[in-house]
């Protein structure tokens, strides 16, 4: 063995020592907070918890009504901001380039991307809810459809950015107009990429407490009615785990596994499901 | 815009292989990336259903003169052409072309295949259904003929509803001729269309610009001089954005008149 392939194989091991020293560092924590959700969540995991209402403290109660208003304030945004960032991901990426506007869009959009989610709460509290006199579900879509915007504008045009330019002169050298090229080949090239992009907004969007607190704040009881305020689990969340009852702390950690898991799931399903179908 | 009419093409000291009639006329055609000047003042005439290979080292221009026929270059701001390109009575330089219609009766196929992310079936209906509006028995039967034309048809019959991505780079290749062939253009531009496959796809694709010379007006860039001789009525030899020699393929690799053409043909380039 000769002195320079041991350096070799020393500084070798050396690194990869330290790079797996990190990820398991990374990992340990993952892993741990999975581990406290499940031993203190697992509990209150019950079929109550999805048919009775948040409950008054020391009844028993489920979560129902924050599970139905998540569901709809997410479903809603989601609607909302998915044609608008992808349209402005396409602008972006096919018809502004370099252009002034494109260039503003990009850097303001990168604004809103690090934007802190509790500043987007107090504007759309401010803009929205004082104006209207109450809270409500729709603002709470409204606050996290900002949220989500920047990441699917981001999302849609560094994808198609991925498309090779070989790809979309093929589709010019038939004939085709332009938002053809982009609708039938190249948006379509990245299809897969795009839809991650997209539920990663939801995962996102699912956890976010701060701007709902100023929004759709919270509902003790059933209401399906987005014009008035809801209940939602990031906000159910915050009440009832700081609160003194233990009947409400164990409903919350239930709350706080149950969106873990959806979006663990959710993650899951856009990295492997969807990935195949993203640019060769 | 009208591409039909055949007009008076402009008498000009352009190097034009008699016999054939011009399908295209290059005059006094310049080209510019930005600040470098791509093409010299190119002069030269596309015979009309013959074989045209253009053959010369890398950057010398033959890709550039080819993606101005079908006005390409255009998608790309700081890219111009200026002269004229006469196609069918009328010069596609002039601002207001169709680019569309003009692209639909000048196609391309490009040196790596570049199947669309679909099936094979809607890979050629795609460019069909642009301009024709046909039922869905013509259309199957168009996607037929232009798979037929490609020498693709027994291969791709029984899975047309397949990925075009799923196919060997040659079969890919020939599905990108056949897609080009489908559009009924009038005009093919091939960029080194062989370059990126082995030698039987290469000669699938040679027997295939041969047959299809009969119907359609070919332009070839090649790397491989062998093919421009094995393929092309006429050859154009390109160096550094100029036009140096053009004429009958035989007449240039058998009795080049000008010096740098037969260093370049013989291998003595440099």
């Amino acid at each position: 063995m000769t002195s320079i392939y041991r350096k070799r194989l020393f500084v070798n091991r050396m690194n990869l020592v330290m790079s797996l020293g990190t990820m398991v560092f990374g990992m340990v924590f993952l892993l741990w907070i999975l581990w406290i959700l499940f031993a203190k969540g697992f509990a209150a995991l019950s079929p109550t918890l999805f048919t009775q209402m948040t409950p008054p403290p020391g009844s028993a109660g489920g979560l129902a009504n924050a599970i139905y208003g998540s569901v709809m304030i997410v479903f809603v945004a989601t609607f909302v901001s998915t044609p608008i960032g992808i349209l402005a991901g396409i602008h972006l990426a096919e018809y502004g380039k370099d252009g002034w506007i494109a260039r503003l869009t990009r850097f303001i959009n990168d604004i809103l991307l690090s934007a802190p989610s509790i500043v987007i709460g107090l504007f759309v509290y401010t803009v929205y809810v004082m104006q209207v006199g109450h809270f409500s579900g729709w603002a709470g879509s409204f606050a996290l459809a900002l949220i989500a915007i920047p990441v699917v504008v981001r999302t849609t045009e560094n994808m198609l950015h991925l498309v090779p330019a070989s790809l979309r002169e093929a589709a010019v050298a038939l004939g085709a107009p332009m938002w053809k090229v982009i609708l039938k080949v190249t948006l379509k090239a990245v299809r897969g990429g795009v839809i991650t992009g997209i539920l990663l907004a939801v995962a996102r969007m699912s956890g976010e407490t701060a701007p709902l607190l100023f929004t759709a704040l919270n509902n003790q009881f059933w209401s399906a009615d987005m014009n008035a305020p809801m209940a939602n689990l990031p906000v159910v969340i915050f009440q009832f785990a700081l609160s003194p009852f233990d009947d409400w702390r164990s409903l919350a950690w239930g709350a706080a596994l149950l969106i873990t898991l959806t979006v663990l799931v959710i993650n899951i399903l856009a990295r492997t499901a969807f990935r195949q179908s993203a640019v060769r | 815009m009208n591409f039909e009419t055949v007009a008076a093409r402009p008498e000009a000291e352009a190097a034009s292989p008699n016999e054939a009639p011009p399908k295209i006329s290059c005059r006094k055609l310049d080209f510019f990336y930005g600040k470098f000047q791509g093409l010299k003042d190119i002069a030269l005439d596309i015979a009309e259903r013959r074989v045209t290979a253009f053959i010369g080292p890398s950057g010398c221009g033959k890709s550039t003169l080819l993606r101005t026929l079908n006005r390409m270059y255009s998608l790309y701001p700081g890219q111009r052409a200026t002269g004229e390109i006469i196609f069918n009575g009328q010069n596609i330089l002039d601002p207001g072309v169709d680019l569309n219609m003009l692209r639909a009766k000048v196609g391309m196929v490009f040196q790596k295949p570049t199947p669309f992310p679909m099936s094979i079936y809607d890979n050629i209906a795609f460019g069909v259904s642009l301009y024709e509006n046909l039922s869905q028995r013509d259309m199957d039967e168009r996607v037929e003929w232009a798979l037929t034309k490609a020498a693709m048809w027994g291969e791709a019959k029984d899975k047309l509803k397949q990925s075009g991505m799923a196919l060997s780079g040659g079969q890919q290749q020939r599905l990108c001729i056949a897609r080009a062939v489908a559009v009924k253009p009038e005009v093919l531009l091939l960029d080194e269309p062989t370059s990126a496959l082995d030698p039987i796809s290469t000669a699938k694709i040679e027997e295939l610009i041969s047959e299809l010379k009969e119907e359609y007006t070919i332009a070839i860039v090649t790397h491989n001089m062998q093919q421009a001789a094995r393929v092309s009525d006429y050859t154009a030899y390109m160096y550094l954005g100029l036009l140096i020699e053009f004429g009958a393929t035989d007449t240039l690799f058998l009795k080049p008149k000008r010096k740098e053409t037969e260093d370049y043909i013989t291998g003595r380039f440099g």
